[in-house]
């Protein structure tokens, strides 16, 4: 039931108050493309009002401008009934407006506490910061150590991060851009508890978001984006996640259709008593893990981020080989130290967390980007020098194929958004045939479109007699598409079990290490999650 | 009031336009230079920047001092484009040097057409064997390259003066620290008649083309390239840092004992414990002026040896000590630093009061 989002009554606050920010017809048009055009939105104070709309269609480019990133080529803003015109982020943290991004923006050789500073007005003593750190986080259930070097966090906890330094300004406009995209079931429900109390006391909330139950359960009012116009608003309470998905798309969601996978397959990943001893303090060490992946099955990790998920990869990707070759076994071969082209060879690829700077250079072209990982399996190169024209159409081929929105095969990996770079990296690496496909995060920050569309590939993949080994923080997914699922934790990890014997419920007790015949120290629980 | 402000992206004109900035700036700031020692600044202008190009000889004493830069920067921007950061292409030069010398005395007034090709592979190999020791300590023991390749200068100079003092000095020579003069075998061929401009200016815009084919072409370039911009891609990728290492410093070893080669085989025809003139040094400047790409690190090389002769015609002429010249290359090194600011932020100009209040 679509409702003008203006005549929204604000929950809190006096109806004579003039709303807390209020824009009209803001247009942001870039060279090649019309981000917003002629957006009109209004929040009152207490409201938690949701952002919703596909990749590409304005949401981060509205929340830039309203946060002073870049400068509207159209429209007007009001803030608390003054007009403004909003000159740098600085200038918004100083009106109140607090913002947590999708893409970090934290310096990784410094802390925690020392990136917190930075953000802040003047520079408070270090000690007294980390403390109110580690109150806030306790108080939102955001648990970080606030001596950590950031380049040592995982995403998830990057993200902690980004949460609480906003959540320190005390915003009276709090935006959060994707903010629960890496946390675990508990801790989006501490961090909706979180964000119901400043709601309730007064602060107001722009709220961005593709998980359609999410906003269902947490958002006042939702403003939905379709090719940087507003098409519709509606009370998302009062909606289902289906109406909501056709507003945003246009059309219905889609479904992953899963097919028969082929039986019996061979063995094509083998992790025979894996330990790995972390070089990184922080890091996590692996523990004794065993577990095998067959062709035409897909296979999920699952676990909170920061309980050895990174460390397994690079222990599987070969990025950092092991001292002995038995604990990784790749298509029948001994791999455990072989580096990471020699893995490739045998026939693994590799879809990393992280996009931009690991599973794509950003400055280079997509074509470049194609010749990252697929040079010797599609002859891009010969004799040494680069085939351009291959690598063209290899690229194309990925753009096509997996329809990547993106100006062409000479656009560089930066200019895409997430979820088109995210499709270009899986199409590159699914596009090579592997006999393994290893993937980490698959649809992190991805439109459901998307999200379905990767999905869907990676089922296809099983389909044609891939193996295909997913690790990812969101147990729907993992429910969605995986044959057999297990669970790590403190860098151990527990039997797989099929998916349809078991529950999102059991796996989110086996994710604080509690599963059966495991050994039971601490459990992950209290130290990452209490 | 004026302030910084970042770009939403790196400004591609900028890249280009700021080391045109730094030259300006460095002719204006050579200007006030002169004024303050009394010289008039017009009269220095002529001297140190018309002087060296006013006729065919000056212009081939540039390109002869062109030459060496030139080799020196395209093999430190290979590796500079992978982070291997090779400070030590002196030395290298001068170990190229010392090969070829080896070989030009092994040869001594024999005629042999087999005398400079061999020079020329001693000269690569001697360089390239000097840089495989930081890459060695690096790759083994994980050793800065930085430190350990710029120490090696210093080792290089004082082996460079034993063997001139010692084994290597010229018997008739009057106890000067010098070779014998190579014989007619072991030099390299004019390439204009009456000038000192020798085959070696050849061989070193032949390193920029094999250079630029190497980085834009290859695989292996590709792969420095990428090493360069965002390691973590590189390992995930699978491309081996150890191979990086290797074959940057090997190749910047390479191209700086090949113009420490020219050198010796060109305009000295000897060695002698002078032979480490700076060019290494001069090179990293020239890489990066020249945006670690061969065509501008061609300009590059000719702005940094106009201002090399610019200092002699001006100790020649106006009576400046030579090191004026090293004024201009700091100059022009951090006007391009401070230029180079500008690629990433733009200047703005802040109204008083902040709006909205």
């Amino acid at each position: 039931m679509p409702i003008p989002p203006s005549t929204f009554p604000a929950p809190h606050g006096s109806a004579c108050a003039p709303a807390r920010l209020v824009l009209q017809g803001i247009g942001k048009v870039y060279p090649t493309v019309v981000a917003n055009d002629d957006v009109d939105l209004s929040v009152g104070a207490g409201e938690i009002r949701a952002i919703l709309g596909e990749n590409g269609a304005g949401k981060s480019t509205l929340m830039k401008v309203i946060y002073g990133v870049t400068r509207p080529s159209s429209g007007r803003m009001f803030w608390e009934g003054e007009e403004v015109a909003v000159a740098s982020p600085a200038h918004a943290r100083k009106l109140g407006i607090g913002m947590v991004f999708q893409h970090f923006s934290l310096f990784e050789t410094l802390t925690v506490v020392e990136n917190v500073a930075l953000a802040l007005p003047g520079s408070p003593p270090l000690d007294e910061l980390a403390q109110r750190i580690v109150e806030v986080s306790a108080r939102y259930g955001l648990p970080v150590d606030p001596r950590r070097h950031v380049h040592a966090l995982s995403v998830g906890e990057r993200q902690r991060v980004e949460i609480i330094r906003c959540l320190l300004q005390n915003p009276r406009l709090l935006i959060m851009d994707e903010p629960t995209s890496v946390l675990t079931p508990q801790a989006v429900r501490k961090l909706f508890e979180t964000l119901r109390q400043l709601s309730a006391e007064g602060c107001s909330i722009l709220y961005i978001s593709h998980k359609l139950d999410e906003i269902r359960e947490l958002c006042h009012t939702a403003t939905v984006l379709r090719a940087g116009k507003v098409s519709g608003g509606c009370i998302p309470a009062r909606e289902s996640a289906q109406s909501m998905a056709r507003m945003m798309i246009g059309k219905d969601l889609p479904h992953c259709e899963h097919g028969v996978a082929s039986a019996g397959g061979e063995l094509r990943l083998r992790l025979a008593g894996l330990s790995h001893a972390c070089d990184d303090p922080f890091g996590t060490d692996l523990r004794d893990i065993h577990l095998d992946v067959h062709a035409g099955e897909i296979v999920g990790i699952a676990g909170v981020s920061g309980n050895g998920q990174q460390e397994l990869l690079r222990a599987i990707s070969g990025e950092e080989p092991l001292a002995e070759k038995f604990p990784v076994q790749i298509c029948g071969v001994e791999a455990g130290r072989l580096p990471a082209g020699k893995r490739r060879r045998l026939g693994l690829a590799f879809v990393p967390e992280e996009r931009l700077g690991r599973g794509a250079v950003p400055a280079m072209s997509l074509t470049d980007n194609a010749l990252l990982t697929a040079a010797h399996s599609q002859q891009l190169v010969g004799a040494g020098l680069l085939r351009f024209g291959r690598a063209r159409d290899f690229a194309r081929r990925c753009i096509d194929e997996f329809n990547v929105r993106c100006g062409g095969t000479a656009a560089a990996a930066k200019s895409l958004s997430g979820g088109n770079l995210q499709k270009f990296i899986v199409g590159r690496e699914i596009l090579q045939a592997p006999r393994l496909l290893v993937c980490a995060q698959p649809t992190w920050g991805v439109d459901v479109g998307a999200a379905t569309f990767i999905r869907q590939q990676l089922i296809d993949l099983r389909n044609r007699g891939g193996a295909v080994l997913v690790i990812s923080e969101e147990l729907e997914e993992l429910f969605e598409i995986c044959d057999r699922i297990a669970v790590i934790a403190k860098g151990r990890l527990s039997p797989a079990r099929a998916a349809s014997e078991t529950s999102i419920e059991d796996i989110g007790v086996w994710m604080s290490g509690l599963w059966p015949g495991a050994e039971t120290d601490v459990p992950a629980t209290e130290t990452r999650h209490a | 009031m004026l302030e910084l402000e970042a770009r939403a992206e790196p400004s591609r004109l900028m890249a280009w336009v700021s080391p045109l900035l730094a030259v300006a700036l460095m002719l204006l700031g050579g200007m006030v230079v002169f004024a303050a020692l009394g010289k008039d600044p017009i009269e220095g202008f002529r001297v140190f920047f018309l002087n060296p190009v006013k006729d065919l000889y000056a212009v081939s004493e540039l390109l002869l001092k062109a030459a060496p830069l030139m080799l020196c920067a395209i093999g430190l921007a290979i590796g500079f484009r992978a982070n291997v950061w090779n400070i030590g292409a002196e030395g290298q030069f001068m170990l190229g040097a010392v090969a070829a010398t080896g070989v030009a005395l092994h040869f001594g007034n024999a005629e042999s057409a087999l005398a400079l090709p061999l020079m020329i592979a001693a000269g690569a190999l001697g360089g390239a064997a000097w840089a495989a020791i930081p890459a060695l300590l690096r790759t083994r023991f994980n050793a800065s390259e930085i430190l350990v390749s710029l120490m090696l200068v210093y080792v290089a100079q004082l082996f460079v003066s034993w063997l001139v003092f010692g084994p290597w000095k010229d018997p008739d020579g009057f106890n000067f620290p010098q070779t014998r003069m190579f014989g007619e075998a072991a030099l390299m061929p004019a390439l204009v008649e009456g000038t000192r401009l020798h085959f070696g200016f050849m061989i070193a815009l032949g390193a920029l083309v094999a250079g630029h084919a190497f980085l834009a072409r290859s695989h292996a370039g590709f792969r420095m390239r990428v090493a360069g911009e965002a390691p973590e891609a590189a390992r995930y990728a699978g491309f081996s840092a150890t191979r990086m290492i290797w074959v940057g410093l090997l190749l910047g070893g390479a191209a700086a004992g090949l113009a420490g080669m020219g050198e010796v085989a060109g305009p000295m025809g000897q060695l002698t414990d002078k032979v480490g003139s700076g060019y290494g040094f001069a090179a990293i400047i020239v890489a990066f002026v020249g945006r670690l790409n061969a065509f501008g690190i061609l300009l590059a090389s000719l702005l940094m040896a106009l201002l090399y002769i610019g200092g002699e015609q001006a100790q020649q002429y106006l009576n400046l000590p030579n090191s004026i010249s090293m004024v201009f290359q700091g100059m022009l090194l951090f006007f391009l630093l401070g230029a180079d600011v500008f690629i990433d932020y733009r200047l703005r100009l802040r109204r008083r009061a902040a709006p909205g209040h």
